[in-house]
């Protein structure tokens, strides 16, 4: 409940920021939202020599689709910009969904989505719907900016690629080549729990056939688990029952879960099967939802 | 005229809190809301092991934390013969470890210093050096005669075993199964569960070496009983004692032991001379704080064809911790767990049951169970289910035909309780009607038809609340009535005072509306106070639904005292005879000549200024209640539930709850405690529970995993009352805090079970999480125990 | 304050970090020197004695600590008090004012909404920021607006009633 002493330091500017990473020697953390950072300083779990609240550096509390369809979200969005969105409900599906579901509505009035990528967290809902959108994060340091694919940018549990001078400013899912569609269900024993296990689905329509498809998971390995290959077999398939059953079949067998307390490995398996169906058949037929 | 009851707020008026005016401003008292000067903090340094010798603790990095005013260790307890306390259940538990530690966040050194951080600081500098013991983590391996040794701090103590407990008619119960049709069997374990009040226990312990007065402000469920205990442990004497229970944020019994917390507070403010205060964490409140059940059972119904049951058999285990520290009337070790089957009419029954140590937490009795009476119609409700299942008769009619008929009370039950009414058949139809039960199998079509599967649960009961009678019970030898005093002023106004003490259930509300009642004074015009030994009569404080059952009575009671004398002075004023005098609510008049009479108020002032010749002035008086007999609230509550076969999800799609309280004092409060009581019924069969890895690790110390429902999975109940008057209560009211937290989880769980009866599925083990309902929906296999916390991949 | 008494304590030692914050609580200007590592909660609880903010929990979890910061919920329990410099901090005792209550204590009164009130605080905190967003919620939406505040007592029925008659009472007086 009381976490132990450290140096605050609130920069204006950006480049303020990364000074002080830089200078930082490795004991510093960024601070965005706060909401998964602060509760391990809390316990203890983390305690970093400095904070740096970036907080008060303007200009990044934004989510905005470019001209040509690219979705940026700053480093300062908060989970509820996205869940209240108007743009986003229209223009990008499996976020639109998955934006509730993360966390609770207080914590989401505070949590960022950059923040929520950097923290890395094996569970993270945000981490899986990166993947399937093939996001990218776009990170700044001393010497400049660079963008690294977010399956390259967790290397292990709350572990990033970043360097200890660098930080993510934003996060970027490319625009689609097709009609984007997608959801997200996440298996959760009640509001806030973590998941059993969570599915992110997004999917690129022309014509009636897929044209891009990208699945991942939470909840069912030590890490975000990518099914994007497992989902390749929907490529140039329109979405009939049977497609959408193999490649559930598929993801599920890709899935790494661990049985424990929340259930069996063949039950996360199941769910994963289930909700890939119920996602994509929710997508071929839009008048049912999926729940 | 006699006044309009419920416009003065009288019995049976929904009349809003008293207490709300100043919760809703923020402006409550909760314990760690106060603050008193030169005020030191304390932070307590758990034990991260299950099982463990001490070889050393090294606390000089400690010590030497600026800031820091005290560090106690069990070596320091122990020389002031503090390192260990007795138990309300005759046993001793450690106040700070000396020779080992026996559960994962056992109290093992204190910090006091001048804030909570630097506390904490100081803490997690302190080195302690365990020798890893194997953990004893569930009952089959406490008993097992090879198993190690945990209580080694005791003499005559050969085992793990804390006791065997035996009542019934073993003969008669045999030969009754002998002579069964069919007999019934079922195994089950009610999981251990928290309690969980949002708010943490904590103290406020203030000894003034001037005047020798120990001052302890504390969230205390009954600081009578703290004040006797801490007399006894502290060696100080009881009058210069004062606790104080102010504003508490939820009970549900975690806040009736006495926890090392509170004894090392006031040891802490004796050797400092400042006020120390201690205000545990969540951790800490979940992993070393009184929990909740945690008893397995062996159940067996002796069956007629017919479906009348002949014979119970209950063979318990309950699991204790490390320390026996339940709460309970000290004649029962398991409670009242022999209250089950009370509304069922059977000649003959005999029940076992064993307690052990285990290396977790201690305890058991605490969550709003009436002194496991949870576990008991649990138990009883799952066993009553499955045979009529196994008798291939309908849940409803089963109850029916064994159900003790309205005009059969006074009934002595086959445990030997007495109930005195009871109208269990109409709660059930209520019920019935509520839920749609003769339309379910179109229902239960249809909804196949979506691919989905729907059961309904019932669970019907009558329960005992309002512990005791002092023939049969008593906490430490301390017999367990209450009391109330009453002082109406000269203006008619008055001041209240009680020995129960509320976390919640209203008081400063509801014992006014009881003295309306008696006395026709406005509710609005009685204030009503709690919690302070100095000012409120002697009290066994509330927990097990009691307060409206014993304290309650005792307001009655005194109410009707102070009547009692105020018509002497209404004789008086009127110069007629006692015997003319009629009373109606709120005034006395002559029989003969109506319009002639006095009210209330002017009594009162008579009190102070007129009084009769001969007569004691004011009018102020106590009363001390021992029930005769305990009440029967009862109780039919049905679930409807539609699981999601491809995933295990089990939504509730209705609730229904006909409860019977007798005479509802203020049936808003009344609702409010049944819908509490149904959510934690619900969170027990859903989600919510406590469990330990082979180590001993706790998995359930925060609300990560230890879950309460929110409002969002939280149901919709649908509330239907009948009123059964208790025959021996002055204000015919039972108790009804708890009746829901009872009788409710088994609605839920029968309701599961019966979606999956025709997969060949006849029991899953709380918590009925997705993936238990799954795997047993999928495999037509039982599930039995709790949760595993690591299965191979 | 009294202005004709201040005890200055000893200074804090070279290596306790100290920071100068001015804070807007409930209309207020308040300024204090905090250490970074001071949760807003216990500033509010303890430095600022404005008690009616509980905490619950040690997760982040029960939400008995939500205020409003710049009109938005948040679990006070996880920010630092330092992060609220130059930002607006509203808890429970700004619901009324000196007159009157807010149709939220209204409606909790009314409606029954609370029984031990420890939870209390932090849900009508949480219900005034869904209502300044949607004055007309549905009961699905309150249910899910205070998904982040448990309350052991009540079975959110009543809680969801009492939010439902508060809204309709704001709706009316904003007509």
């Amino acid at each position: 409940m009381y976490p132990s002493r450290f140096n605050y330091e609130s920069p204006k500017t950006l480049a303020e920021a990364i000074a002080l990473l830089d200078s930082g020697g490795g004991e510093t953390k960024v601070l965005a939202g706060g909401q998964s950072l602060i509760p391990m300083m809390k316990l203890r779990f983390a305690f970093p020599g400095t904070v740096v609240d970036i907080n008060n550096i303007p200009g990044l509390n934004y989510h905005r689709f470019d001209p040509d369809g690219t979705l940026r979200i700053g480093a300062l969005c908060r989970h509820e910009d996205l869940e209240f969105s108007d743009v986003i409900a229209k223009g990008q599906q499996t976020i639109a969904a998955a934006a509730p579901l993360v966390a609770d509505p207080i914590v989401r009035a505070r949590g960022t989505f950059v923040g929520s990528l950097c923290h890395a967290d094996p569970q993270g809902d945000w981490s899986a719907v990166m993947i399937a959108l093939n996001g990218r994060v776009v990170v700044q340091g001393p010497k400049g900016k660079r963008e690294i694919a977010m399956k390259d940018f967790v290397l292990g549990p709350f572990q990033t690629a970043m360097e200890f001078n660098e930080m993510a400013i934003e996060a970027v899912i490319p625009a689609p080549v097709g009609q984007s569609r997608g959801g997200y269900l996440k298996l959760e024993r009640r509001v806030g729990d973590f998941a059993t296990a969570s599915v992110a689905v997004a999917v690129e329509i022309t014509g009636g056939k897929v044209v891009r498809a990208g699945i991942a998971m939470a909840g069912v390995g030590g890490k975000t688990i990518d099914a994007t290959d497992a989902a390749s077999s929907l490529v140039g398939q329109a979405l009939t029952e049977a497609n959408i059953a193999k490649v559930a079949a598929a993801v599920a067998a890709v899935a790494e879960p661990r049985s424990d307390h929340r259930g069996s490995s063949d039950y996360k398996r199941q769910i994963i099967s289930t909700f890939v169906t119920r996602i994509l058949t929710s997508i071929a037929n839009p008048t049912k939802k999926a729940a | 005229m006699a006044l309009d009851e419920i416009k003065i707020g009288g019995m049976g008026a929904s009349r809003r809190r008293v207490e709300d005016n100043r919760f809703i401003r923020g402006k409550g008292n909760y314990v760690d809301d106060i603050v008193l000067p030169d005020m030191l903090h304390m932070e307590i340094l758990r034990s991260p092991v299950a099982h463990a010798r001490i070889k050393s603790i090294d606390v000089s990095k400690a010590w030497d934390t600026p800031g820091v005013r005290l560090v106690l260790t069990g070596e320091m307890m122990a020389a002031r013969n503090l390192a260990w306390m007795p138990t309300l259940s005759y046993d001793t538990q450690a106040v700070l470890a000396t020779d080992k530690v026996r559960f994962q966040g056992q109290e093992v050194c204190a910090v006091i210093a001048d804030d909570p951080y630097i506390a904490k600081d100081a803490c997690s500098k302190i080195v302690v050096d365990y020798e890893i013991l194997p953990a004893i983590v569930n009952p089959l391996q406490a008993a097992d005669p090879a198993s190690v040794l945990i209580r080694d701090d005791k003499e005559n103590q050969p085992g793990n075993k804390v006791f065997d407990w035996e009542i019934g008619d073993k003969a008669g119960t045999d030969k009754a199964f002998a002579a069964a049709d069919k007999i019934s069997k079922i195994e089950l374990h009610y999981p251990r569960t928290h309690p969980s009040p949002l708010e943490c226990c904590g103290s406020i312990a203030d000894y003034d070496r001037a005047t020798g007065k120990l001052t302890v402000y504390m969230t205390s469920q009954a600081p009578h009983i703290v004040r006797a205990a801490v007399a006894l442990v502290a060696e100080l004497p009881e009058h210069q004692i004062r606790i104080v229970s102010p504003d508490i944020g939820g009970g549900f019994g975690n806040k009736v032991p006495i926890y090392p917390g509170y004894v090392i507070s006031i040891l802490a403010s004796i050797l400092t001379e400042k006020p120390v205060k201690w205000i545990e964490d969540k951790t800490g409140n979940l992993i070393s704080t009184g929990f909740g059940r945690d008893v397995y059972l062996k159940g067996e119904l002796a069956l007629r064809k017919d479906g009348r049951i002949l014979g119970v058999r209950m063979n318990t285990i309950s699991d204790h911790g490390a320390f026996f520290s339940d709460a309970q009337p000290s004649k029962f070790k398991i409670g009242l767990m022999h209250s089950a089957f009370a509304c069922y009419d059977i000649p003959v029954a005999h029940m076992m049951s064993t307690g052990y140590y285990t290396n977790k937490a201690p305890g058991g009795v605490a969550y709003r169970c009436s002194f496991r009476v949870t576990e008991a119609m649990f138990f009883q409700e799952r066993m009553v289910q499955a045979a009529a299942d196994d008798l291939g008769m309908d849940q409803a009619e089963f109850r029916r035909i064994n159900f003790v008929k309205d005009d059969e009370f006074p009934h002595r039950t086959a445990f030997g309780f007495l109930t005195d009414s009871g109208q269990y058949g109409k709660c059930l139809e209520i019920g019935l009607e509520a839920i749609g039960y003769k339309n379910f199998a179109k229902e239960k079509a249809e909804a196949a038809s979506r691919g989905r599967l729907l059961g309904i649960g019932i669970s019907t009961m009558t329960e005992p609340l309002g512990a005791g009678n002092s023939r049969e019970y008593d906490i430490l030898g301390i017999k367990m009535f209450d009391s109330a005093e009453l002082r109406v002023h000269m203006s008619g106004k008055a001041l209240l005072r009680t020995g129960a003490k509320s976390q919640g259930q209203g008081h400063e509300t509801t014992w006014a509306q009881i003295v309306a009642h008696e006395l026709g004074i406005p509710a609005e015009d009685i204030v009503v106070e709690e919690g302070d030994t100095d000012t409120a009569p002697f009290g066994m404080g509330t927990y097990a639904s009691r307060s409206t059952p014993v304290a309650g009575a005792a307001v009655a009671m005194v109410a009707r005292k102070i009547r009692a004398k105020a018509r002497k002075i209404a004789a008086h004023l009127l110069e007629v005879s006692e015997e003319d005098i009629e009373w109606e609510l709120g005034r006395f008049y002559v029989r003969s000549n109506q319009d002639r009479g006095v009210t209330i108020q002017e009594c009162a002032m008579a009190a102070y200024s007129n009084m009769p010749d001969g007569m004691e002035p004011g009018l102020e008086n106590n009363a001390y209640y021992d029930p005769p007999n305990l009440t029967w609230p009862f109780a039919c509550y049905i679930a409807k539930v539609e699981i999601d076969p491809e995933t295990g999800v089990w939504d509730v799609l209705q609730f229904v709850a006909v409860d019977d309280c007798g005479v509802r004092i203020n049936p808003m409060i009344v609702e409010g405690q049944i819908m509490g009581g149904l959510t934690e019924a619900y969170a027990m069969a859903n989600m919510q529970y406590i469990t330990y890895d082979e180590e001993g690790n706790c998995i359930g110390a925060n609300y990560m995993d230890f879950l309460l429902p929110t409002a969002w999975e939280t149901p919709g109940f649908e509330l239907y009352e009948v009123v059964t008057p208790c025959p021996h209560h002055p204000i015919g009211a039972k108790g009804v805090g708890e009746c829901a937290t009872v009788g409710g989880p088994a609605a839920f769980v029968n309701a599961v079970m019966d979606a999956l009866k025709d997969k060949g599925v006849r029991n899953i083990d709380m918590p009925l999480m997705p993936n238990r309902v799954y795997e047993a929906l999928t495999t037509g296999k039982d599930i039995y125990g709790m949760p595993p916390v690591r299965v191979g991949n | 304050m009294s202005s004709l008494y201040e005890e200055i304590s000893a200074p804090p030692a070279g290596d306790v970090p100290v920071r100068r914050v001015t804070i807007d609580v409930n209309g207020q200007a308040r300024t204090v020197d905090v250490e970074p590592r001071l949760l807003l909660a216990h500033l509010i609880r303890q430095g600022l004695k404005l008690t009616g903010t509980h905490t619950g929990c040690d997760t982040t979890s029960c939400g008995a600590c939500t205020v409003l910061f710049d009109g938005r919920p948040i679990k006070s329990c996880t920010m630092f008090a330092v992060q609220a410099d130059g930002h607006k901090v509203e808890t429970v005792e700004s619901l009324a004012s000196a007159s009157e209550l807010h149709p939220i204590q209204e409606g909790f009164k009314e409606k029954h909404g609370l029984q031990c009130g420890f939870c209390t605080p932090g849900m009508m905190m949480a219900a005034k920021a869904l209502l300044e967003r949607n004055l007309n919620p549905t009961e699905d939406e309150v249910r899910w607006a205070i998904s982040g505040n448990l309350c052991r007592c009540t079975g959110y029925q009543n809680i969801v009633k009492a939010i439902l008659w508060a809204a309709e009472k704001m709706r009316a007086e904003s007509n």
